[in-house]
């Protein structure tokens, strides 16, 4: 299927469990494939594919729970994170490459070396950030299909 | 160089990926740490050298587009990682060398790095 | 081969000053701490990609000759204060891991 050829929209959800590594990945993997199905360029599968990655990882790293959602249409795709999770005090920082708060335990498992937004940001057109410190996190990442 | 060639220069045993044996890696990333390897660009095909031998190796190196992981120090991977990888269709080899013999074998045989071409 | 001459023919970036003079046995790469606490030997060159301040215990911990970050990655305000008052030697480089460890390797066999 051609992306010219499809007029609806393709979405759909994953339910994220926080603290559950061993279905890390498993969202963007899936959404990946949709994506490549969907005859979507290799570069922009992949751009998605990582910041997608990311933002899971995020949740599953720091939050309680989240959902994912993704919307595909024929020009752009867009992926939102909603967590339940301690929040981001400060932006600007969480968005500096190699800054961390991730725990010793999840450095240990290859993760938290502070690439997480900073990735997103590079792979994504539009990134944005809300959130409320006690509550939790909205990502809303935005990739146009050329 | 092919995977054959690197199972051979890394006295590896090839675990999964006996049949794409003849596919050629141009470049080599070699990382513990997730988040980096979505950093290089793997425009060229990459094999990955680590230690880490978890199921989510194996997914970073599907979003990662790499074709083939080595894990050194004869650490093998458990069953649902190698379930995962076949699924993934990337190839697993364990090497009885250290990270530091690996990546020095092969880059004297003139393997370089994945260029992150974003940086 | 002493640390200073590692880092000097490298070309790398010394970032805390430890005893350079100290010889160096071997080389060990690993981004995973309790893995450098299990298979990491003496007098071993560490690289790396952590920057943050547990790398310094851990390398006063196993005696480690000098930590060489890479991928153009800089340690933490808080690794070099505790880098220096412990005495470990820090460089950095832009190169990748995959890169650094063929040069090293390449040096420390001839």
């Amino acid at each position: 299927m051609k992306t010219d050829e499809f007029r609806t929209k393709i979405e759909g959800s994953f339910h994220l469990v926080g603290g559950d590594f061993t279905k890390a990945g498993a969202a963007s993997s899936e959404l990946k494939s949709i994506l490549t199905n969907l005859g979507i360029s290799q570069d922009i599968v992949r751009r998605a594919a990582i910041a997608t990655f990311e933002g899971e990882m995020n949740v599953i790293i720091h939050a309680i729970a989240g959902v994912m959602y993704y919307q595909v249409s024929h020009d752009l795709i867009k992926v939102v994170f909603e967590d339940m999770g301690p929040g981001i005090p400060d932006i600007n920082k969480a968005m500096e490459e190699g800054y961390s708060t991730a725990p010793d335990w999840v450095r240990e498992m290859g993760w938290g070396a502070g690439m997480g937004l900073p990735n997103m940001k590079k792979n994504a057109d539009e990134l944005r950030i809300d959130s409320v410190v006690g509550e939790g996190t909205t990502v809303e990442i935005l990739i146009r299909i050329k | 160089m092919k995977i054959k060639r690197i199972a051979e220069i890394l006295d590896a045993e090839v675990i999964l990926g006996q049949d794409s044996l003849d596919t050629e890696i141009e470049t080599v990333c070699s990382s513990d740490l997730m988040s980096d390897l979505l950093h290089f660009s793997t425009r060229h095909k990459s094999l990955l050298i680590t230690g880490l031998t978890n199921s989510q190796v194996v997914r970073t190196a599907d979003i990662a587009d790499i074709k083939a992981i080595v894990f050194v120090l004869n650490k093998r991977p458990d069953k649902d990682t190698v379930a995962l990888a076949k699924e993934k269709n990337i190839a697993l080899l364990v090497s009885p060398l250290s990270r530091f013999t690996a990546c020095g074998k092969l880059y004297s045989e003139g393997l370089r790095s994945c260029v992150d071409e974003n940086r | 081969m002493n640390v200073r001459e590692v880092f000097d023919r490298l070309g790398l970036s010394v970032i805390v000053t430890g005893d350079l003079t100290r010889e160096v046995k071997g080389c060990y790469i690993s981004d995973l701490l309790s893995d450098v606490m299990a298979n990491a030997r003496e007098g071993d060159i560490w690289i790396t990609l952590q920057t943050h301040p547990n790398i310094v215990a851990v390398a006063t911990l196993k005696n480690i000759a000098a930590i060489i970050i890479t991928n153009n990655r800089s340690p933490e305000e808080e690794t070099v204060r505790k880098a220096s008052k412990e005495g470990v030697s820090i460089a950095a480089t832009s190169l990748t891991t995959f890169d650094l460890s063929g040069r090293l390797y390449q040096m420390l066999r001839c």
